[in-house]
């Protein structure tokens, strides 16, 4: 699904991410761990195609297509997406018009005709009812006034209707009680099947709990340093990061 | 013949004596427009109005007024966007009943019939009337003094008290190389109710300097919106005065697309106590367009209410021009005045120029206004782009949700679906 190889990054001259090599099979769950400013959202953002970053080195095929060529709109053609830590507010965007205009635009790239407004609203109502989303969040502009569980949720409501082949879940637990992470899980473990694969950034062992994954890596000052099974986690929620910094220093 | 201001003077003293209405009052406003000039001409005076927005190009345009048509009227007028509803035809600067659709034949002999039956208002020619009105001060407006010199046409819609005459369209098409000047009087009786659509459209290179004089009763109710979208040459100006008695509205909402050069000019005065004026706008302006927005609001009775929200989105090497003022007299008290100019730079060479201007007069007033300027939002681009929506699309996205503020003060849905088209046909001859 996902081959990243040598990955180097700089944001305004300042390297990011020094060497990143990263296999996801298809149909596999993979979560990113590690400190603050280790480079986490910095990878979901080269991944997905952001401007202000800079490639210095290094590749990142999506299955066997060169992801770091396309433009963003292209990679979430292709199947990619990127749930953001801080979702973005559209003022005067209407969400239902906003997620219609961004199935509708993935649906014609896939050669699949566009659902008109009333067989939209008929998907996207039973979506938002799964994840426990009031009807009225579809009527509201994109994310203004949303709580920050809201904006969560609603990033989540667009993977599903989006149906991407790889998800980046950055932090997408942040900021959601118990509840909400346990419906935050079911909506990405409906998405699981062969076909479908995720990288889920996240500090905490918690949503793991939910959403177990085959592997787990920890980044630190832009590079992997470990990578292990769904137990590293649990080690690494015990013992924190200071042995693995220690270690790298 | 001459170019310019010397171009203007000698025609009109060529036909003045077969020009209708009061002689006296054009041979003043040629007085005015002798002494003044068009702004940024090279005979005219700096005129601290006309700060931003020069006529240069104007005066040294030649308008040929005798030519013959050169593009067919039919063709477009069946290319606007029209609404099923009465409409107002002039070409060329003349009434052309037989491209109106009407309902009082006796009004208009040669109109055609309305699908919306109403017989709730009147239409007469300033031709056969000439109704100069009493709001206007061509000493201080050259272009209003162009007009009361030159105006020969026009229409005076009159909606009697108590009546709702539902949507009249006044529609504006030029053929030819030319010069006109319009000049359309609009009476609402007290509580009386119209939805005034003007559309401005053409092709060529030709000046339209349209005056409207507006008189709002106490408690009627104007709703007035322009759709001006002339030709890539043509020069559009108009003046409008609105005077809004007690508890009346005038609600008007401009949206500026065409034209090589564009100036809108409003002067709303509220003079009868809980009167109110909405001036809302929006330039989209693309190329070396020119689009100047001015606005002159007086609060001269109490507790009125103005409202102006004017956005400008600016491609190319356009440039957007706001001009707001808010005149607060002495005894207005409990004037409620909000003013915000907003522009949307696309390009690093468009430009915008924003005046506000506060004169208050008055102790007991709530008057503020703001202005911004910015680009599109890099994170809101990539959001909707990591989203799969085309950066094209995405772009058509977020300049709608900046007009969206302006577009949803227009509250009937039939005029702002209308708008929102022509929004989008601007969009895409954009992207195309």
């Amino acid at each position: 699904m996902l081959e990243i190889r040598g990955l180097a990054a700089a944001i305004n001259e300042k390297p990011i991410l020094k060497g990143i090599d990263l296999t996801v099979p298809d149909g596999e769950v993979h979560a990113i761990m590690g400190p603050n400013g280790s480079g986490k959202s910095t990878l979901g953002y080269v991944l997905s195609g952001r401007e202000d970053y800079a490639v210095t080195a290094g590749s990142a095929t999506f299955n066997g297509i060169d992801l770091l060529d396309m433009e963003p709109e292209a990679r979430a053609a292709a199947g990619l997406f990127l749930a953001f830590q801080a979702p973005i507010e559209l003022p005067g965007v209407n969400n239902a018009n906003f997620l219609r205009t961004a199935l509708n635009a993935i649906r014609r790239s896939r050669g699949e005709s566009e659902l008109d407004a009333v067989q939209f609203l008929k998907l996207a109502r039973a979506e938002a009812k799964r994840l426990a989303m009031p009807d009225d969040m579809l009527k509201r502009n994109v994310n203004v006034g949303f709580s920050g569980g809201e904006k969560k949720r609603n990033e989540v409501l667009q993977m599903a209707l989006l149906r991407p082949k790889l998800a980046i879940l950055d932090e997408t637990d942040s900021g959601l009680d118990i509840d909400a992470l346990k419906i935050v899980a079911d909506g990405v473990n409906a998405l699981r099947g062969p076909e479908f694969s995720a990288l889920v950034i996240t500090h905490h062992q918690r949503l793991l709990d939910h959403l177990v994954p085959n592997r787990v890596h920890v980044l630190l000052n832009g590079q992997i340093v470990r990578s292990g099974g769904p137990e590293l986690a649990k080690e690494l929620e015990k013992r924190g990061y200071g042995d693995l910094i220690a270690e790298a220093a | 013949m001459s170019t310019g201001a010397a171009g203007f003077l000698e025609r009109y003293d060529s036909v003045l004596n077969a020009l209708p209405g009061d002689s006296a009052l054009r041979a003043a406003a040629a007085d005015a427009f002798r002494t003044v000039g068009l702004p940024g001409g090279t005979r005219g005076r700096p005129i601290e109005a006309w700060k931003y927005t020069s006529l240069r190009a104007l005066a040294e345009t030649k308008f040929h007024r005798d030519a013959a048509p050169r593009h067919e009227a039919e063709t477009i007028l069946a290319n606007l966007p029209l609404l099923d509803a009465p409409r107002i035809v002039f070409v060329d600067g003349v009434l052309r009943a037989d491209l109106s659709v009407m309902l009082a034949p006796s009004v208009m002999p040669g109109a055609g019939p309305a699908s919306t039956p109403s017989s709730a208002f009147s239409v007469a020619r300033f031709a056969d009337q000439a109704d100069f009105g009493t709001l206007t001060w061509p000493d201080r407006e050259p272009m209003v003094a162009l007009n009361t010199m030159l105006a020969e046409d026009g229409a005076i819609l009159h909606v009697p008290a108590g009546h709702d005459a539902g949507i009249v369209q006044l529609i504006s098409i030029a053929t030819s190389d030319a010069d006109f000047h319009p000049r359309h009087t609009i009476r609402l009786g007290e509580n009386a109710r119209l939805a005034l659509v003007e559309i401005a459209a053409g092709q060529g290179a030709y000046l339209l300097n349209t005056v409207a004089e507006i008189h709002v009763a106490d408690g009627a109710a104007l709703t007035h919106v322009r759709l001006q979208n002339e030709a890539a040459m043509a020069f559009h100006v108009s003046t409008t005065y609105a005077d809004v008695q007690a508890g009346g509205t005038y609600d008007s909402f401009t949206l500026n697309i065409g034209a090589r050069l564009c100036r809108t000019e409003v002067h709303a005065q509220l003079s009868g106590a809980g009167a109110a004026a909405h001036l809302n706008a929006a330039q989209l302006l693309v190329g070396s367009q020119h689009g100047d927005f001015t606005s002159v609001v007086s609060h001269t009775a109490p507790n009125c209410q103005s409202r102006q929200t004017v956005k400008n989105v600016l491609a190319g090497r356009s440039r957007g021009v706001f001009q707001g003022r808010i005149e607060v007299a002495r005894g207005a008290q409990k004037t409620d005045g909000y003013q915000m100019n907003q522009a949307l730079l696309l390009s690093p060479h468009a430009e915008i120029d924003t005046k506000p201007e506060l004169e208050i007069f008055a102790d007991d007033v709530k008057c503020s206004h703001g202005a911004t300027v910015g680009e599109l939002d890099a994170d809101q681009m990539f959001y909707l782009r990591s989203r799969g929506v085309p950066e094209a699309e995405a772009r058509a996205i977020l300049v709608r949700a900046f007009l969206t503020e302006a577009l949803d003060a227009v509250t009937d849905e039939t005029i702002r679906a209308w708008l929102e088209n022509a929004v989008a046909g601007w969009w895409e001859k954009l992207a195309a």
